[in-house]
């Protein structure tokens, strides 16, 4: 038989998990859409040495298991004198993971900007950062809007693999709760339900901040 | 002084040279037609007008400053001199009204509260004072490229670019904008077009280019140029562009 009422004594418990899980994914969103767009116009520009060094950073945590980064940063950085507690650790794998992803994302956003855009506001005498602020990122961010929310969305699902390392966001929390409770089956059932209500809101506001945003029409 | 000057201008894109040792003089007021077939090197050459492209000999003066793509300024040297393309190219995620006011805001040639009121201006000459607040895609292609000259004319340029303005749209939309260029002319806007309309090159222009294998093959006046063609590939040209 189900039984959910053993659970309710760590109501709490879950309430936290959520929460930190919900911190995870927006620390790492934001930080990781910020790194991602500075690599994306690095990359535009160029430079060699610049170029090496992001497409390595994008093809070392392209092909590794996203957990093992996190180990890395966990146990073997605190051999070189890098120590990170298990939240900044998680914080700071998950931004790395979604910003390498997030760059080729903007990369090809900013291609999908036809050059003679950028032309005609350069021959309006704009200088290039206002050709790039107000000519060609609003429309490659629409044009990359589906594609950068689905990555969040991974990322937020990602934030469950902190619970190796212990940081106590809400799989870890049920890990927890299941080895206390012997109640795996309502358990993970629980935190599924959560899950799936989490990425409910975000595809919401989403759409909405979407809706609101990018309201001039486009040719079909 | 002439307005524009080019001397001995080459222009090469890897081993392709398209354009040879032009020189072209342009005088305040102008309206200088540049015809010839695709691949002449026309478009390129007012390209190079605007600092689009980098030359590799020769020289551009305009109003007594040596244009260059890499010249120190070519963003101020842009704000006086206006060009419209064949694409439109307006912006698609702003308004008319933002269109038209985006550049002249930035470059500080107006403040944010007047800057509708030129933006009205510029509509009224364009004849499309009622579309303000339309976003480009719900414009037709003239109406599109009558925006973009306004969008140029809101900067109070010096000389005004056409590149083949008229060469995307349906036929039918093709006299709204030569009319407009024409208004323009007639207040003494000096203009520079490279352009297949034969009929507005020998009514509203008061010089004839004819371009050739990179060359300016021949120039004079419209009547002479196209009434009495002097090269045989002008004559050639002449008689295919009529059928």
């Amino acid at each position: 038989m189900l039984n959910f009422r053993p659970l309710w004594r760590y109501e709490d418990a879950f309430i936290e998990g959520i929460l930190t899980t919900l911190e995870l994914a927006l620390i790492a969103g934001l930080a990781g859409l910020a790194l991602g767009l500075v690599c994306a116009l690095v990359l535009g520009r160029g430079n060699r040495a610049a170029n090496l060094l992001i497409r390595s950073y994008i093809e070392i945590i392209r092909n590794t298991p996203p957990v093992l980064q996190i180990f890395i940063i966990f146990f073997v950085l605190p051999r070189i004198g890098l120590r990170f507690p298990p939240f900044e650790a998680a914080a700071v794998a998950l931004t790395l993971y979604f910003g390498a992803f997030v760059t080729e994302i903007i990369r090809s956003g900013l291609d999908s900007i036809p050059k003679a855009q950028v032309e005609a506001g350069h021959c309006l005498g704009l200088a290039g950062w206002q050709v790039f602020a107000h000519v060609v990122l609003m429309p490659a961010m629409r044009n990359i809007y589906p594609s950068l929310t689905s990555q969040f969305i991974l990322l937020l699902l990602g934030t469950s693999i902190a619970s190796f390392i212990s940081a106590e966001e809400l799989f870890h929390t049920a890990a927890v709760v299941d080895s206390r409770t012997f109640r795996s089956f309502e358990v993970y059932a629980l935190i599924s339900g959560i899950y799936v209500l989490m990425v409910i809101a975000f595809r919401l506001l989403f759409f909405a901040i979407g809706r609101l945003a990018f309201r001039w029409p486009v040719a079909r | 002084m002439a307005l524009v000057e080019i001397k001995n201008l080459r222009k090469t894109f890897g081993k392709l040279e398209v354009i040879k040792d032009v020189s072209l003089t342009v005088e305040q007021g102008d309206i200088v037609a540049i015809i010839g077939r695709s691949g002449s090197g026309k478009s390129t050459l007012l390209r190079c007008i605007n600092g689009l492209e980098d030359i590799q000999g020769g020289s551009i003066t305009v109003g007594g400053r040596d244009v260059s793509a890499k010249m120190a300024g070519l963003k101020e040297y842009r704000q006086r001199v206006g060009i419209v393309f064949q694409q439109f190219n307006l912006f698609p995620h702003m308004n008319v009204l933002k269109n038209v006011t985006l550049a002249p805001i930035l470059t500080g040639k107006i403040k944010k509260p007047q800057a509708r009121k030129l933006a009205e201006d510029s509509l009224t000459t364009v004849g499309l004072l009622d579309k303000i607040e339309a976003w480009p895609e719900q414009l037709s292609g003239g109406q599109q490229q009558r925006v973009a000259i306004a969008r140029c004319l809101a900067m109070k340029p010096e000389l005004m670019l056409f590149d083949e303005v008229t060469s995307a749209l349906d036929p039918e939309l093709v006299g709204e904008v030569l009319k407009v260029m024409e208004d323009m002319a007639r207040q003494g806007m000096t203009m520079i077009l490279v352009t297949h309309e034969m009929n507005f090159a020998r009514n509203v222009a008061n010089k004839v280019v004819f371009m050739h294998h990179g060359r300016i093959w021949e120039q004079g006046h419209p009547d002479q140029m196209l009434g009495d063609p002097q090269t045989p590939e002008l004559q050639a040209f002449i008689s295919s562009s009529r059928t």
